[in-house]
């Protein structure tokens, strides 16, 4: 770990040493154990903040959107797909970009730790590559790092970075250095249930929303300029808690991303309720890969499946609803 | 401690105390939903969650709620029709809330029951109780005693129950809380029980960091070097990495700000109160579609603003009651804390 971080700061510092207006987006220590934080560096000394662990679970990406100048920018495997979906949506250039690729070992999910605490605030955090050893205010607890990493990371078939100009960081030989289609097992029992029995699931998991918008604007693929729900003249969505408000947000928002939703897991880190909001992208990844073949931020010359026509599209779900 | 203001409670005795309160009161409490410790209405008191830490909601929402019906209305032949909710016959009680959650009450209380008077806040805070328990171990995050609270803070609490072992000591804020006192269930505190309440206290408080908001702290330094950082680039500085989204304001139990909206179909409809946040573009897009406050720059700044400089200013408190919920909860971990740290050290350009 000493030694990736090293290398990412050296990748860093050549970025910065080659020319002016110059950013380096990486990830620092937070404020709290179990917090890494983005950070924005573009002073050579500042170089020394940048950390890399299992706590980097932000997605940089986001905030590239309409960014100007030359950018370094420190991505996982997920970080990099939506990199790509961005340069094919024209919201950043390549050419702007030094991708600093780490190869990853998955994301630690802070609330499954804390909710396995026992109660106990957590004090500090030592990080091996197999097991996290957490210490509590009365005690240390060993978790095995792999069973604790967010659910998103579980399923992920590409941890190493898709584009990059410099790959760091080393993953076990097993690991596809190219991207692997889903299995989508993950999602067998759910779609097992019958319609009544889903819907259910989805009422429930809206009902905790608070309309904070953490999801949307932690999504490194919503960037619209005036999101739907914010729209006033006319307004297409109720401002309420009220389950048909929410959860029209919700299906909007999972519609606008199918195709696109690179299943980062962005949405789900940043809720503050614990609502399950990647279940929708997650079935709507799998629909999109069953209809058009296609999974997002793979490679920059495949276009988007919405975004394009071919007589060989599928129709099924228009003839056969 | 005066003995009218104290008295003790055994634990097996709690559940006798709950049933008086379900008996007479709405009771609104911390409460387990899915996998999240939430300050929410409580129908049996099986459904109690006294454990460690705080909810993941404040308690606001129990007298601010975040979608208030404010009346409903009918266009006919004959004119409009206007019908005001039911009020709620029963009293209230707010049970479990965190010291820091009970300080918060009393800042809502100047906003809605100041100047201007909020019937629909007025209303419900004129039935309830508060009724706090003490924090014995604060979490890291935490920092009520910059704030002029503390761990087992009276402040906003009509009673607060301090655990001591397999008793609580009960303390009375107010006459509300004395009036408690009434019922069978509670016993006169010892020297003891006190002497173990004042330990609970002691090590609760060195658990934390007093200057958890930098040496000088909050107060009137504070205001006026905010107001000459107004353009300052700082806020441009600690600003980059937010996300713009509500998380802050939502969880905040001071935070307090709210939109009015017809919702209409055909010729009925409700008008609503539903909160709203100064990290939303739209808080302040002028019909025109200019923004004073175009980017995230200007809006933390204008909640920075609020809760350390105007609020202290105008109503004699600040905006802020040290809960963490903020600093746990920010997707990207902007910390009010080193903000505020920050800003007091930094000189005015």
């Amino acid at each position: 770990m000493s030694q990736l971080i090293h290398e990412i700061k050296e990748a860093a510092r050549d970025f910065l040493r080659d020319g002016e207006d110059r950013t380096v987006i990486g990830f620092e220590q937070g404020s709290l154990p179990l917090q890494s934080r983005p950070c924005f560096i573009r002073k050579e000394n500042d170089l020394e903040r940048l950390v890399w662990n299992g706590f980097c679970k932000n997605n940089l990406a986001g905030y590239l959107p309409k960014r100007k100048g030359k950018i370094a920018i420190v991505v996982k495997g997920c970080d990099s797909r939506a990199l790509v979906e961005l340069i094919k949506e024209n919201q950043i250039t390549r050419d702007q970009l030094v991708i600093i690729g780490v190869a990853c070992n998955g994301m630690i999910d802070r609330n499954k730790i804390e909710a396995d605490m026992d109660g106990e605030s957590i004090v500090d955090v030592e990080e091996g590559e197999d097991v996290l050893t957490i210490k509590g205010t009365n005690s240390s607890k060993v978790f095995d790092r792999k069973e604790y990493l967010y659910d998103h990371c579980k399923v992920c078939t590409n941890p190493v970075p898709v584009i990059h100009d410099i790959l760091l960081g080393q993953r076990d030989s097993n690991t596809p250095q190219a991207p692997v289609n889903d299995t989508f097992s993950d999602l067998e029992d759910f779609s097992a249930l019958d319609g009544k029995e889903r819907w259910k699931y989805f009422t429930e998991e809206m009902n905790k929303c608070i309309r904070c918008y953490a999801c949307r604007n932690a999504c490194p693929m919503c960037y619209c300029p005036e999101c739907f729900v914010d729209a006033s003249r006319p307004q297409w969505v109720g401002k309420s808690t009220d389950l048909s408000d929410t959860m029209i947000f919700h299906l909007m928002r999972a519609f606008h991303l199918a195709g696109r939703c690179v299943g980062c897991g962005a949405c789900e880190q940043a809720c503050p309720m614990g609502v399950d909001i990647r279940k929708l992208n997650r079935r709507l990844q799998k629909d999109v890969m069953d209809l058009f073949h296609y999974k997002a931020g793979c490679n920059l010359e495949e276009k988007t499946p919405l975004a394009t026509f071919r007589t060989d599209d599928s129709d099924s779900f228009m003839v056969e609803p | 401690m005066n003995s009218e203001n104290v008295k003790l409670l055994n634990k097996e005795r709690l559940d006798d105390f709950l049933k008086v309160l379900f008996r007479d009161c709405i009771v609104f409490g911390p409460t387990r939903k899915g996998n999240m410790l939430l300050f929410d209405r409580i129908e049996s008191i099986d459904d109690i969650v006294l454990g460690r830490g705080n909810t993941m909601n404040s308690v606001k929402d129990a007298l601010f709620p975040q979608k208030e019906n404010l009346f409903n209305y009918r266009h006919g032949d004959e004119g409009t029709e206007i019908q005001k909710p039911s009020a709620e016959e029963k009293g209230m009680v707010l049970f479990g809330v965190r010291p820091c959650d009970a300080q918060g009450l009393l800042l809502l209380d100047k906003v809605f029951g100041g100047g201007q008077k909020d019937p629909y806040y007025i209303d419900k805070r004129s039935k309830v109780a508060i009724i706090g328990i003490a924090c014995e171990n604060p979490d890291p995050a935490c920092f009520c005693l910059a704030l002029g609270g503390g761990p087992c803070s009276t402040k906003g609490s009509d009673l607060l129950l301090i655990d001591i072992g397999d008793k609580y000591l009960v303390k009375a804020g107010t006459p509300k809380g004395i009036a408690f006192f009434e019922e069978k269930v509670f016993e006169d505190a010892d020297d003891e029980a006190l002497a173990k309440a004042s330990l609970v206290e002691k090590k609760a408080e060195e658990s934390m960091n007093r200057a958890a908001l930098g040496e000088a702290g909050i107060g009137e330094a504070l205001e006026k070097r905010l107001e000459k950082l107004f353009d300052d680039p700082i806020w441009g500085e600690v600003t980059e990495s937010c996300l713009g989204c509500g998380v802050c304001t939502y969880l905040c139990p001071t935070c307090h700000c709210f939109d009015i909206l017809d919702e209409t179909v055909k010729s009925t409809g409700e008008r609503i109160r539903i909160w709203d946040s100064c990290q939303f573009p739209l808080f302040t897009r002028q019909a025109s579609g200019f923004n004073p406050r175009p980017s995230s720059k200007e809006r933390f700044r204008q909640r920075i603003m609020h809760k350390f400089c105007y609020l202290p200013k105008n109503e004699n408190l600040p905006g802020c009651v040290g809960c963490g919920r903020c600093v746990t909860k920010c997707p990207v971990n902007l910390d009010i804390r080193e903000v505020i740290k920050k800003i007091s050290l930094r000189e005015a350009t």
